[in-house]
């Protein structure tokens, strides 16, 4: 069975103090291979516990996990992560960075260098190649980032906050090339973000998660992601069913974060 | 009681050194203070900028205004060579330059010699200031009339002599002749008087001391001029010292730090390795650590030569103790210091363990692992030199503690310089190699 199943995921920490947190509960996801997904929610609702217990980072203590038919029990090369910021190697350059993946593998300079020049083709950072990481803007490192993840052919591309720590303009330059590659490579995606705008704009589907515990809230089916696919995102916002579901999220997460806020008193 | 009694005298003499040196220290500011209006005047005549680092109004507080002025520390650096010069009347300044010097040449007092009688008679004493170690003949006199006789003698510079007056004239001490007054001026025993070119005072026995004045310069025996511990090290570097060239005495100092320090790495180093991997290695090496790392290295001196001597195994257990620790600490903390992310990433990127160890772990600790060889090294080389105070047949600190045993100041002056040098020479190259290797270091 291709694509990722998430099959009745559920988290539960024990605190040093011996209460419990009960960080999942029953989380369920059906994603089709090339499917991009997006996740939302207010802090604190388990969508980076999701993530990591995806990625294979951290094992659920019930549920299961299934990629391409297989049970997943640990990270893999299956499925590459785009994190927020500081997760690329600052001793490599950009072009060592992109091509760490094939090289762990093993694989041959030659293939090793064509894969590389062609990412850094595709996110445009060919002439910034032989450049350390730390002498790039912000954005820049995310693309790397982005074609770090690509060279290693994954199936599965979990990305948690990746546009998090940009401003707002390259912030939205990169959103374009998220759809662009999403497109270009049909890869399954899930994104993890807490802008209401870019789940819209980039998920297929989205899922609205609540808190304590964590648990699906609410599911989306949305045109947004195939509008925007070589489009000027700005018209898609401009799309009347784009604000009113963007108010209807809002609300439902402004409530979420009253109920939170409303039981410490604040 | 009584150590805190003690502890309290040696209190109140600490603070009174201190504040005998007050003017001194306060001059010193002054001066840098004039200096520092002096040299900004002048800037701002010569070169009126208009940067933006100038052009900001608050500076006060300001930690990205202020950067080291290299002027400075040029003027701060000439500074002190011009005070050590001025102190010690080198031939580097010109004469004016120099602070008072002792007197030198040649002076005369006159006593008076009461007899038992009464009777009174002067005498003329000529006194002749030489520099130490010069030759010099009495300086002729003539006898003189009445009973008194006159006298002549000869003093080293910064040095006093007594002078029995009385023994070459009529009446002696022991015919009841006794000094009652010099150049005309009463005197008893105990009392001194000031002539032109010192002071003479009388001891209890009634023997003149003759003190001619030192001024403000140093004795070379306390601090050689600049051109004194040149010459010095020149002639060390050609002909040695105590059997062993200057290369050889700091080349083995230098090979005892090499040494200890690559020992200190090769063994820190995985145990920090281990240390911050497994909680284990951590929880086991932890306590040894962390009590031995506040243990200063010299501490360690008196059981090193118990249990291995004085020879340069001993010296280079002492050096690879000292670096042991500080590069296990490093280690551990460049290991502890990787952020997961890059772990994560690597896992999910296909690494194996061991691919995350040699690609991820170890150079994401080499800034760290550095930081702490700058360390390590500056310890072992005042460590180094330390030991060989204590024991040593070859080494930069044998040579200076030898020296000081026969008071060849400039010697030690000479040790204690190339020592620095050395010392900031392994930080610079340390630096260096840091820059190099790790360009990543703080970037992260």
């Amino acid at each position: 069975m291709a694509g990722l199943q998430i099959d009745k995921l559920s988290m539960r920490f024990d605190l040093p103090n011996g209460s419990s947190v009960q960080a999942l509960k029953d989380v369920t996801i059906d994603l089709k291979a090339g499917e991009l997904l997006s996740v939302l929610g207010p802090s604190g609702c388990g969508k980076t516990t999701l993530l990591n217990i995806v990625a294979g980072f951290l094992a659920p203590t019930s549920g299961a996990i299934t990629l391409n038919g297989k049970r997943v029990f640990g990270p893999g090369p299956d499925r590459g992560m785009v994190f927020q910021q500081g997760a690329l190697f600052e001793w490599m350059s950009v072009r060592e960075n992109v091509g760490f993946g094939p090289r762990m593998k093993g694989m041959a300079e030659k293939p090793k260098r064509e894969i590389v020049d062609h990412l850094l083709d595709v996110v445009g950072l060919q002439e910034f190649k032989e450049k350390a990481v730390y002498e790039l803007s912000g954005g820049m490192q995310q693309r790397v980032a982005l074609a770090r993840c690509l060279a290693n052919e994954p199936d599965v591309i979990l990305m948690d906050e990746p546009l998090g720590a940009l401003d707002a303009l390259t912030r939205e330059k990169m959103q374009g090339l998220v759809l662009k590659l999403w497109k270009e490579t049909g890869k399954t995606i899930i994104l993890i973000t807490h802008s209401v705008e870019e789940a819209l704009l980039l998920g297929e589907r989205l899922i609205v998660m609540a808190p304590r515990p964590g648990r699906i809230h609410k599911e989306y089916n949305l045109p947004f992601a195939e509008m925007g696919v070589g489009q000027d995102l700005r018209q898609v916002k401009k799309d009347p069913r784009f604000a009113s579901t963007r108010e209807e999220i809002l609300s439902m997460i402004w409530d979420m974060e009253e109920e939170i806020m409303g039981g410490k008193g604040a | 009681m009584n150590v805190i009694g003690e502890l309290w005298a040696e209190l109140l003499a600490v603070l009174s050194t201190i504040v005998g040196a007050l003017p001194y220290i306060a001059g010193y500011v002054l001066l840098i203070l004039a200096m520092m209006f002096v040299w900004s005047f002048v800037k701002r005549m010569l070169t009126p900028k208009h940067d933006y680092g100038s052009l900001k109004t608050v500076t006060f507080g300001d930690e990205s205004s202020v950067v080291s002025n290299t002027a400075a520390s040029v003027i701060s650096i000439v500074l002190i060579f011009v005070l050590w010069g001025a102190f010690t009347g080198s031939k580097i300044l010109p004469g004016f330059m120099h602070a008072p010097g002792p007197f030198e040449g040649e002076g005369s007092f006159t006593y008076t010699s009461t007899a038992a009688d009464g009777t009174t008679d002067d005498a003329t004493v000529a006194v002749l200031v030489h520099p130490v170690g010069e030759d010099v003949a009495n300086p002729a006199i003539e006898p003189g009339d009445g009973f008194a006789k006159n006298d002549s003698m000869t003093i080293g510079t910064y040095r006093a002599a007594l002078l029995r007056v009385g023994d070459n004239d009529d009446f002696t001490r022991n015919d009841g002749a006794v000094i009652t007054a010099i150049n005309g001026k009463p005197i008893v025993a105990g009392e001194n008087v000031s002539v032109d070119f010192g002071q003479v005072s009388m001891t209890p026995k009634g023997t003149l001391n003759v003190q001619p004045a030192t001024g403000w310069q140093m004795e070379p025996i306390w601090l050689p001029s600049p051109e004194a511990v040149w010459k010095r090290l020149g002639e060390i570097a050609t002909d040695g010292y105590r059997n062993s060239t200057l290369a050889e005495h700091l080349g083995f100092s230098l090979f005892r730090v090499i040494v200890g320090f690559l020992l200190g790495s090769i063994v820190g180093i995985p145990l920090g390795y281990a240390m911050g991997l497994s909680s284990w290695f951590r929880g086991w090496f932890d306590p040894i650590v962390e009590f031995m790392r506040p243990v200063p290295p010299l501490a360690l001196i008196p059981l090193v030569i118990i249990w291995a001597g004085i020879g340069e195994v001993g010296k280079i257990i002492l050096l690879f103790l000292a670096a042991l620790w500080i590069m296990a600490i490093a280690a551990r903390s460049g290991v502890s210091g990787v952020r997961i992310s890059k772990v994560h990433a690597a896992y999910s990127l296909g690494a194996s363990k061991w691919q995350i160890m040699r690609h991820v772990i170890i150079p994401n600790s080499l800034p760290e692992i550095f930081t702490g060889a700058r360390v390590a090294m500056g310890v072992c080389w005042g460590t180094v030199v330390a030991a060989e105070l204590v024991a040593a047949e070859k080494g930069a600190g044998m040579m200076i503690m030898v020296a000081s045993k026969f008071q060849s100041t400039d010697i030690v002056l000479m040790g204690i310089i190339l020592i620095g040098i050395i010392g900031f020479s392994i930080d610079m190259l340390m630096r260096w190699i840091e820059r190099i290797m790790v360009p990543w270091k703080g970037k992260g």
